[in-house]
Order: structure tokens, then C-alpha cells, then sequence
């Protein structure tokens, strides 16, 4: 019997299990492979170079520039969604009046959590495109349109969006409005899986609380947030994945893919450069292997320090 | 690295067992290559050859033709076709276009690339990694196979420029079929009204400026995306003032070569039109630009011939679009009257392609008399073959013309950014840099100077020369 049930297991496993070998972990290690090798891309000729491509990483003063830059997207990305998509859940699950019936959102959450939930349907191809004609750099912009029509802003000098390098707080304008969309894309879909935790918390604990005078502040604090201590922790690992990627809206959205002037690299786009443009295929494949080895770190780490007794229900 | 043709994938294997390095792993993975599969060659049983048919054409064969749908569109491309199937009915032409060359040709390059491709765009290969490793076959039997339907060979029917821009370590790799002139665009029903005359000098342009400015007309508008549309500008500049041995000098990464006479005073010319405030505000890229140049928000824009084509939809009625050359700076110019005009619009035929002899015979349909002048006719930009545009009536077919007629001995053309995708990313860069003001001329040098320098030491990267 035991034998019949771990054949019909991996009768199941096999096809998808093989499916992922074939097309997720071969071509990772044939990255891994190429990464010591000097392989321009275009022909079938390469040469065994060592880890000299690893080496010469380190003195790259582009990707030194491009990791901070994702360093201050892995930091932002999260906080600003998390936070964000944690604000939207607790209005639209526990945020509104209370009253016979109990805890309840603020009146028409439904069609709001339709309303935040919407990015996330839309590819993100279609989000950048549609996000250049809003930053669009002159008077038929969106945002400067509406600026010049109000008069907040001279029509000869419009906001310039994705041409920004002046740094603010210590970084170029361009990554903050980079973020703005990162934050603006992924905060429905957080809401959604917030939501859904918060509801598997059991309505009488927050009326408890109220029946003892907790404010909103406290309630959300003190009861929403160390339950779903899980579930955000969880959205932070994802969030670190995406905010080490951000290529499509760089790519393209910011002028020359990383620019104005090396403003906006990233890890994504200093691979892309010397890939495709460079056509050093084997130094791009060594940047992708540490990037993968930071990442891999990086989860491993941050699933460590937010691991945690269970409460059970 | 790169061109090593008696290190094979076999000795490397050899090599990497025999030094024991990794043995089993190592080897498993490289032998996991792309490329690895061998493409099936064609040539071996090549047709019989012929003044008619100099490649071989295999009858019954198949010869798959990529286009690049750009600013010229891919109309022409079809009559092209047609001239070629006129001799070899048996022959298939498999032609696509797109305008993302690179995204989708490239993966197909180490195994089963297509058999003609035209590396054009925003988005092409990179020529120096293509020649330097070894993936585009040397077309030199194409320029002395006989023309398609006019005395001498290939190379006699072809403007002046073309074998040139098109040869790389002494080999010709690259077919431009386009002949571009680039310059100073305006509307010539504008200026007739307004009693202006196009500039032929920064000075006349910076006096002319505060005429069109109370016009309530930006004087100056450009692509503030791409890079290498400024570029053309500066290093238009560059080559009147400083004269045609420094961008050679430049080319070659000789040193201080930035540091040239005439180079400074040129780009500080283009730092004093951004300070003045002569540019429309806002950052538009390359058709933003040129429409708002069609709408009358600005008076110059500068680009290339496909100008007329690219933006044929929308052009207002009454516009008369007509083509200046670029200014120089005065008297102190080395090379006031040379042009910047070039072949461009490159075709390329892959090493590995299967049908190579078909492709060479394609593109000597598209440079036949025939079919250049379909080209001119249909794209108002004159192609590389001689005499392509004698028949065609356009007021900017017949200004680009006249730029030419004016020229003086040399043609403007740079090599730079074909040779070096280091320098092309870092010239693009920093002359948007410098059209957005956040960079002075001086700086300007001084960083390009560097990134020639550390190019120049970088002995990763295969260097390039050229002598004319």
C-alpha cells in the first residue's frame, strides 16, 4: 500500500518536477557555467577564464553604483508597500464604525479593495507605459499638465520625472519616482493578502479590546500587527525579490536604460549593458550569479530574524 | 579573447580535463552551451555560379530576410523582393520586419540565425562584438560581383562613403543601403514668412534666436531620450572646428586627443545654447521632439534624412520641410564646408547562416538600379547606390541634395561608438548631460578624455583603427 501511494506521488511529481529542472535550474547553472568563461554571446567559442570575471566585479565602479541603488529600493520598496498595504487593510477590514453588528471596514471597502487590487492585473510592460505618459516631461503630461493648469508650476521649467539626477535626501530624484510606481503597483496586491489574514483573526479579540477602550491606534498595534507577524514577513521576502529586480521600469522608463548619466542603474541594467550591448555574456552571467547568491542570502536571513513562535487560533 | 579560432570547444574541453580543474562539473557545463548544436551549412551544396547568378544560388531554396521597420518603414523592402524574385522565381523569400533586432536575432546567432539581417535601430547588435567574434560573414565578394543591372561591379554602382563606413579591420562586414545626410530641419514656409535666413553659423544662429524666441517659438528642440541623437550634433561640430584628423585622432583613442584645438570651443558652443535658454522646455524623446518641431513649438531640429518618412503622418499642410547643414563656428573652422552624411541602415549575413549565397544575391537586388529607386521613392531618403533619387520630387529629398552638392572633400562620419560600446554609452551619457545643463563643455572633455583613456589601457577590449 505504502509502495502504491509513493508511486502515485511521483507519478504526479515527475512531469512538473521535471519541467523545473529543465527550465529553472539547468539554465541557472549554465549561467553559473558561462560565468567562467569569457563568452561574448554571439558565436559558440569561449574561453575557460576562472573567476577572473568575479574578480573584476569588485572593481566595477558601475555596479558598486547600481548595488546601492537596489539597496535603497530593497530598504523602500518594502517599508513604503508594506506600510501601505497594511494602512488599506486595516481601514477596509476593522477600520470602520463599530457598532451591533460588530467590527466592520469603512463603508464601501469592497468596491475599494477592487479599485487597489487593479494594478496588479496589469502587466508591468503596461504600467511603465502608461506611468511615462503621467511623468511625460512637458506641458502634455499628466502631472505637469494639471501643475501648469493650476499654476503651481512655470510652464518652462516642467518637472522632469525620469531626467531628474539631482539627488534628494541623499538619492537621485529618479529612483524616488521609480518607487513611487514600484509602491504604487504592488501595495493592491498586499492589501489583498493582508486582508485575508487579518480576517482569519477572530473577530472577538478586537471586540474584546474595544469593550476595554483600546483606541484604533492601539488595537492595530497591539493586536493586528503581532498576528500578522506571518504573513508580513512573508510579503518582505517577496518585496526584497522585486525591489533587487525593478529592470522593466527601468528599462523602460529612464532614458538610455539606467540613466540620466548612470543615475538610475541597477544590477539588472549594468547585466543588460554588458550582455547585450558590450557582449560580455560571461562577465553579465558572473554579476547575475552574485546577484543570485545576495538574494538567496538575503531571504535566508531575513526569514532568520522574523522567525517566531506560532499563535494558533 | 574573441577572434581565437584554433581554440575550439574541443580543445578548451581537452584543455579543461587535462589541467584536472573542476573535472566533472566544469565540463558538464560547458559542453551544455547554446551554441553548441552545429548548424546545418548550405553552402556545401551550392548551385552553380554564373555572371548572372556570382553567389550560387541554389534554385529551390530558401532565404529568410529580416527588416528593420523603422523610421523608413519596410514598404521598399517588399520591392526589393520583387526585383529579386524576378530572377530567381524558385527562390523563397522569407522576409519579417520589426523594430526589435537584437531581442529577436540574437538568441538565434550561435545556432540558426537568419540569413540577411538588417542591424538597425534602436535596439541592434553590436557591431564591434559581431565582427570581433566572429559571428558576420566579410561580404568583400559582394562589392566585386558584377551590379544587378548596371555597368561594373557592385562597388563602382555605390556612393561614396559606403564601402568606407562599412569596412572593419580591413573587411567589409556591414551593406548600408541607406545614404543619410544629417543637418539643421526647418520649416521653409516659416522662415519665408518671418524673412529668416537658416543660420550657417552658431554666430548667425545666436543672433537670429531672440527673433524667433519674441516669435514666442523655442529656437531649438532635441531627442533628450537617446544620447546619440545630440551626438550627432556635437560631433558634427566637433569635426568643422577641429578639423578631420581629430575625430580620426578621437576614433583612435590617441591620447589627449580630446584635448585637440577647436574641440573645446565647439562643444562650448552648445554649452552657451543651453545657458541662453534657446532649447523648448521639457524632455521629449525623438518623435515628441519632432513633432513638436512640426507644431511649430520650436525652429530647428537636427536629424537625419528618414526625418520625412518617420514622421509622414502628421506632417501639418503648408510645412516645408527642408534641410540646413549644421553650423560651424566661423572663420576659426578647419573643415567648415564637410558634411555629415554617411551610408547607414546596415545589412549583415551571419556566419552561421544556412543559405549565405541567396542572402549576398538579396542585397545585391537591393542596391540594383531598381531597386534604390523604389527606396528613394518610397522613403524620400536616398539610397547608397548612385543616381538613386534623380527621379524622386520632394523639397527634402531635393535640400539634402543640395547639402551635398555644397559639400566639401571629406563627409563627417565617426566611428566611436561603433567601436567601443564603453565610449558609445559614456558619449551618449554625457552629451545629454551637456544638453541638460548640468555639464560644461570643459567637464565634457575632461570625462570623455577619461573614458578614452581607461578604454584605451582596458586590455579586455579589442581596439579599432582607422586611417580615413
Amino acid at each position: 500500500m505504502r509502495h502504491g501511494v509513493a508511486r502515485f506521488v511521483t507519478g504526479f511529481l515527475a512531469l512538473p518536477l521535471g519541467l523545473y529542472l529543465f527550465y529553472v535550474v539547468w539554465p541557472f547553472l549554465q549561467a553559473a557555467g558561462y560565468s567562467l568563461t569569457d563568452w561574448g554571446g554571439y558565436s559558440d567559442r569561449q574561453q575557460f577564464v576562472g573567476l577572473e570575471n568575479y574578480i573584476r566585479l569588485f572593481s566595477d565602479e558601475l555596479i558598486r553604483k547600481a548595488f546601492w541603488h537596489n539597496v535603497f529600493f530593497l530598504v523602500t520598496v518594502p517599508l513604503f508597500t508594506i506600510a501601505l498595504a497594511l494602512f488599506l487593510a486595516f481601514l477596509l477590514n476593522v477600520g470602520g464604525r463599530e457598532d451591533r453588528a460588530g467590527v466592520r471596514g469603512v463603508f464601501g471597502s469592497g468596491l475599494y479593495k477592487v479599485i487597489f487590487f487593479f494594478p496588479q492585473v496589469l502587466s508591468l510592460v503596461v504600467i511603465a507605459v502608461m506611468w511615462q505618459q503621467i511623468y511625460r516631461a512637458d506641458g502634455q503630461g499628466l502631472i505637469n499638465g494639471v501643475l501648469m493648469k493650476i499654476g503651481l508650476i512655470n510652464s518652462d521649467d516642467p518637472i522632469t520625472f525620469m531626467y531628474d539626477p539631482e539627488p534628494f535626501l541623499g538619492v537621485p530624484a529618479v529612483l524616488w519616482w521609480l518607487l513611487l510606481i514600484a509602491v504604487w503597483s504592488g501595495a493592491g496586491f498586499y492589501m489583498v493578502l493582508f486582508s485575508a489574514a487579518m480576517q482569519s483573526i477572530p473577530k472577538d479579540i478586537f471586540e474584546a479590546a474595544i469593550l476595554d477602550g483600546a483606541s484604533r491606534f492601539h488595537t492595530f498595534f497591539r493586536i493586528t500587527l503581532p498576528l500578522l507577524r506571518d504573513t508580513v514577513s512573508v510579503a518582505w521576502v517577496y518585496l526584497g525579490f522585486i525591489a533587487l529586480d525593478m529592470f522593466a521600469l527601468v528599462y523602460i522608463m529612464t532614458p538610455s536604460q539606467g540613466g540620466p548619466n548612470h543615475a538610475s542603474e541597477i544590477f539588472a541594467s549594468v547585466i543588460n549593458f554588458n550582455a547585450f550591448q558590450k557582449g560580455q555574456f560571461g562577465y553579465a552571467c558572473a554579476i547575475a550569479v552574485a546577484l543570485a547568491i545576495f538574494t538567496i542570502l538575503l531571504a535566508a536571513l531575513q526569514l532568520r530574524i522574523t522567525r517566531r513562535e506560532r499563535i494558533e487560533y | 579573447m574573441s577572434v581565437n579560432p584554433d581554440l575550439d570547444r574541443r580543445t578548451l574541453l581537452r584543455r579543461a580535463a587535462a589541467a584536472g580543474l573542476l573535472v566533472t562539473p566544469a565540463v558538464g557545463l560547458l559542453s551544455a552551451c547554446a551554441g553548441s548544436t552545429p548548424s546545418q551549412n548550405n553552402d556545401d551544396k551550392a548551385g552553380e555560379k554564373s555572371k548572372d547568378n556570382p553567389f550560387g544560388v541554389q534554385d529551390n531554396s530558401a532565404v529568410k530576410v529580416v527588416i528593420f521597420n523603422g523610421g523608413l518603414g519596410d514598404a521598399w523592402a517588399k520591392e526589393d523582393q520583387a526585383v529579386f524574385t524576378a530572377k530567381h522565381p524558385s527562390v523563397t523569400v522569407n522576409m519579417s520586419s520589426t523594430q526589435k533586432i537584437k531581442t529577436e536575432e540574437q538568441p538565434k546567432m550561435a545556432t540558426q540565425p537568419s540569413d540577411l539581417i538588417m542591424n538597425s535601430g534602436a535596439d541592434l547588435m553590436d557591431l564591434s562584438t559581431l565582427i570581433n567574434e566572429g559571428a558576420i560573414e566579410p561580404l568583400d565578394d559582394l562589392l566585386t560581383a558584377p551590379a544587378w543591372d548596371s555597368e561594373g561591379t557592385v562597388a563602382d554602382s555605390l556612393l561614396p562613403g559606403t564601402v568606407n563606413d562599412g569596412t572593419f579591420q580591413g573587411k567589409f562586414f556591414v551593406v548600408y543601403v541607406a545614404f543619410t545626410v544629417w543637418g539643421n530641419w526647418y520649416n521653409g514656409a516659416l522662415f519665408d514668412r518671418e524673412g529668416w535666413t537658416p543660420p550657417k553659423t552658431f554666430d548667425e544662429f545666436f543672433t537670429l534666436a531672440p527673433q524667433i524666441k519674441a516669435k514666442g517659438i523655442a529656437p531649438y528642440v532635441y531627442d533628450a531620450v537617446h544620447g546619440y541623437y545630440p551626438r550627432w550634433a556635437l560631433m558634427a561640430t566637433i569635426w568643422k572646428s577641429a578639423g578631420r584628423q581629430a575625430v580620426i585622432d578621437i576614433d583612435n583613442l590617441k591620447e589627449n586627443a580630446w584635448r585637440a584645438e577647436g574641440v573645446l570651443p565647439a562643444l562650448e558652443a552648445w554649452e552657451k545654447l543651453v545657458k541662453d535658454k534657446l532649447v523648448l522646455p521639457g524632455k521629449l524623446d525623438h518623435t515628441q521632439s519632432q513633432q513638436a518641431w512640426l507644431d511649430g513649438k520650436a525652429a530647428f531640429i537636427q536629424v537625419g534624412t528618414w526625418l520625412k518618412n518617420e514622421m509622414a503622418a502628421t506632417i501639418p499642410p503648408g510645412f516645408e520641410m527642408k534641410l540646413s547643414d549644421y553650423w560651424g563656428l566661423g572663420a576659426s573652422d578647419k573643415a567648415p564646408t564637410d558634411v555629415f552624411a554617411g551610408a547607414g541602415e546596415g545589412f549583415v549575413v551571419p556566419s552561421k547562416a544556412p543559405n549565405k549565397a541567396a542572402a549576398k544575391e538579396f542585397l545585391r537586388a537591393v542596391l540594383s538600379k531598381a531597386g534604390s529607386a523604389k527606396f528613394a521613392e518610397l522613403t524620400k531618403s536616398l539610397a547608397s547606390t548612385k543616381g538613386s533619387g534623380d527621379n524622386v520630387q520632394d523639397a527634402a529629398l531635393s535640400t539634402a541634395n543640395e547639402v551635398m552638392k555644397n559639400a566639401g572633400k571629406d563627409l563627417i562620419s565617426v566611428k566611436l561608438w561603433d567601436f567601443y560600446a564603453d565610449l558609445d554609452k559614456e558619449s551618449q551619457n554625457l552629451s545629454q548631460e551637456l544638453m541638460a545643463g548640468r555639464l560644461t563643455a570643459a567637464q565634457f572633455v575632461d570625462k570623455m578624455q577619461a573614458a578614452a583613456d581607461k578604454v584605451a589601457k582596458d586590455s579586455s577590449i579589442t581596439k579599432q583603427t582607422r586611417d580615413a
